[in-house]
């Protein structure tokens, strides 16, 4: 029974991970319908940005905070108005294939660029071992999840409660209707983008330390992050927790009591339920079939 | 313009069958791979550019069809044996996946069967009792027609051609049938096509059924070309690569995927020393052609031809404006 509970909590803090990116893939997707293949490569990013400046001399904090504003920049701003922008009027399938084009573009430009080693990355969390009552957590783990979890109540929170978020929520529901109320869209769609590279930038700290800066460390965290949001419903910024979560810990249950070697097979297992059984999702609306 | 076509054509074959003979034997295997994903694109091609449907699992197909080969070939049967139950394979799988997954509609459809070639690879990397794990299969042998050994890499270029165009032929038939009238039909316009009668889940699962078979079919032939296979060949990364081979050439154009197949297959190769850059470019060049060229490079073109006539259209308004009352 220990045994489970220890692979609950480390399944929940790379579920929290999953949940990270699966959010940002929400929000995108219901502000300016954009399916982001790139998103793997959006964490990935950044914890080179920071890698480098490692290497610079900077201290971890700094590092972030430069990784941050960079990020909103070159993946909000510049991703916004270069690839999103001019797609738009195609309609989805062309910003799915500019977005692989980029990850692509992203991953091996890094390698060709920088290194195609593994880096290695400085821990974030001290490294203390807590005892249970006999379930052995590490201190990374359980900030790894509280910080996850707090950066996506936060967003939620600036969604429901704060002006701003309202009128994102608005363009996302109805871009129309929200023109004609006066806000404006644009910008709100630019303050999407911005949150998905914070918190791709977020991800990037926490999943470094343990999965190390590589140029192809995205591969699998984009599609387990798509995996999550469907899982949890796509219309829904609070799915992307659940799926996330449930992602994380069916993973790590799995992979200690099935197979190990079928790990990664575990979110399609899960995706492929839930589409079948439940297309929108675990807390999804139903959306109308358009003609 | 249909003399055009013929005599772009004839020049194309006569390219195809006298240029290898001028080439090395590692100018052949180019050749022979380049053909190789031709066959592969032209199924994808099928799935996604005439019936419209998002498929990234395509290198699973094509892995099946490989492994089925080299398994055969392993146990000492014959090839022309191996060939069809690899095509059959991918047709049986593919409508055991497709029939689940093509409830689901574009990027949905999309990541599922992402997900199906991420599980087949797994199986490939995992049942070594079966596939030989990540030691993959080797000494795969060539096949022999009776007497003729197609052991030579030029003999079996000319194989890989002749199943080439008859694999072009065929698809091109049936995309002139009443079935392929109805796959275009659902792409362009799926409520309307159910409208009219047309049993949308039939055909877009068989579309989907046929373009697995061209992968099958494909990845046999590589097996026994390449005689040395392992799952690295068959990932989600070769599927996506397949797709954009056919995006890249254009979708929906019947020589998208010849031109799709030489960007992604032999371009690559060539440049092989730039390999990281190359990829790099590739997938710049990739978001600048869906700004550009949404359809593909074979819609040029048609753009241009679009695009001049628009402006001797203006042109000719501007000499002639039309008397009011009739502007529409």
């Amino acid at each position: 029974m220990t045994d489970f509970f220890q692979l609950l909590f480390s399944g929940l803090a790379t579920g929290s991970i999953y949940a990270l990116a699966a959010l940002g893939f929400t929000l995108l997707w219901q502000a300016s319908a954009t399916i982001n293949f790139a998103q793997g490569e959006f964490v990935m990013l950044p914890a080179f940005v920071m890698v480098m400046l490692l290497h610079a001399g900077l201290p971890l904090h700094l590092c972030f905070a430069v990784a941050c504003v960079v990020s909103t920049l070159v993946l909000g701003w510049a991703f916004k108005r270069g690839v999103v922008d001019p797609l738009f009027k195609y309609g989805m399938m062309p910003i799915v294939v500019a977005t692989i084009g980029l990850s692509i573009a992203l991953r091996n430009g890094v390698r060709a660029g920088y290194s195609s080693e593994p880096q290695p990355f400085p821990q974030v969390f001290p490294d203390l071992l807590f005892n249970w009552g006999g379930v052995m957590v590490s201190a990374s783990d359980i900030g790894t999840f509280v910080f996850a979890l707090s950066l996506v109540l936060a967003t939620q929170a600036f969604l429901t409660r704060t002006v701003t978020g309202r009128a994102m929520q608005a363009v996302a529901q109805n871009t129309e209707s929200a023109t004609v109320l006066g806000i404006n869209v644009p910008r709100m769609i630019f303050y999407t983008f911005a949150i998905n590279a914070l918190l791709a930038a977020a991800a990037a700290l926490l999943v470094t330390p343990t999965y190390l800066a590589k140029f192809d460390m995205g591969e699998g965290l984009g599609t387990k992050a798509f995996f999550a949001a469907i899982i949890g419903g796509f219309n829904n910024s609070r799915g992307a927790l659940l799926g996330g979560l449930i992602v994380g810990v069916c993973e790590n249950l799995a992979a200690a009591y099935v197979s190990s070697a079928y790990k990664d097979a575990v979110a399609l297992a899960i995706f492929m339920l839930v589409i079948l059984f439940k297309p929108q999702g675990l807390l999804g609306r139903k959306e109308e079939r358009k003609v | 313009m249909k003399k055009l076509h013929i005599g772009l054509f004839a020049l194309m074959l006569l390219f195809l069958v006298a240029m290898p003979t001028f080439a090395k034997n590692y100018g052949i295997h180019m050749f022979t791979t380049w053909l190789v994903f031709i066959i592969a694109t032209m199924g994808l091609n099928l799935t996604v550019g005439y019936a419209g449907q998002k498929s990234l699992g395509h290198a699973a197909f094509f892995g099946i069809g490989a492994y089925t080969v080299a398994l055969f070939l392993k146990f000492g049967l014959s090839f022309w044996l191996a060939l069809p139950v690899a095509a059959l394979n991918c047709f049986v799988v593919g409508l055991l996946v497709g029939w689940p997954a093509l409830r689901v509609q574009t990027i949905y459809l999309a990541f599922a069967t992402l997900g199906f070639n991420t599980a087949m690879w797994l199986v490939m990397r995992n049942e070594e009792w079966l596939t030989g794990g990540t030691f993959g299969i080797n000494n795969i042998a060539r096949p022999s027609i009776g007497s003729l050994s197609l052991d030579g890499n030029l003999a079996y270029y000319y194989l890989v051609l002749c199943f080439t165009l008859a694999l072009a032929l065929l698809l091109w038939g049936l995309l002139r049938s009443p079935w392929g009238k109805a796959f275009t039909a659902l792409r362009d316009n799926p409520i309307r096509a159910e409208s009219l009668g047309i049993d949308t889940r039939r055909y877009t699962l068989l579309s989907f059924a046929i373009g697995a078979v061209y992968a099958g079919l494909a990845g046999g032939l590589y097996a026994s070309q390449v005689q040395f296979i392992d799952p690295s060949l068959f990932t989600v990364g070769a599927s996506i690569m397949m797709y954009l081979m056919v995006v890249v050439g254009g979708p929906g154009y019947f020589l998208g995927p010849v031109l799709g197949s030489a960007v992604g297959v032999v371009l690559p190769e060539w440049l092989r020393f730039a390999q990281g850059w190359y990829l790099f470019v590739f997938g710049s060049a990739v978001v600048l052609l869906m700004i550009w060229l949404p359809d593909g490079l074979l819609s040029l073109p048609e753009r241009l031809r679009d695009r001049r006539q628009s402006r001797l259209a203006s042109a000719a308004r501007a000499q002639h404006p039309m008397p009011r009352g009739d502007q529409a």
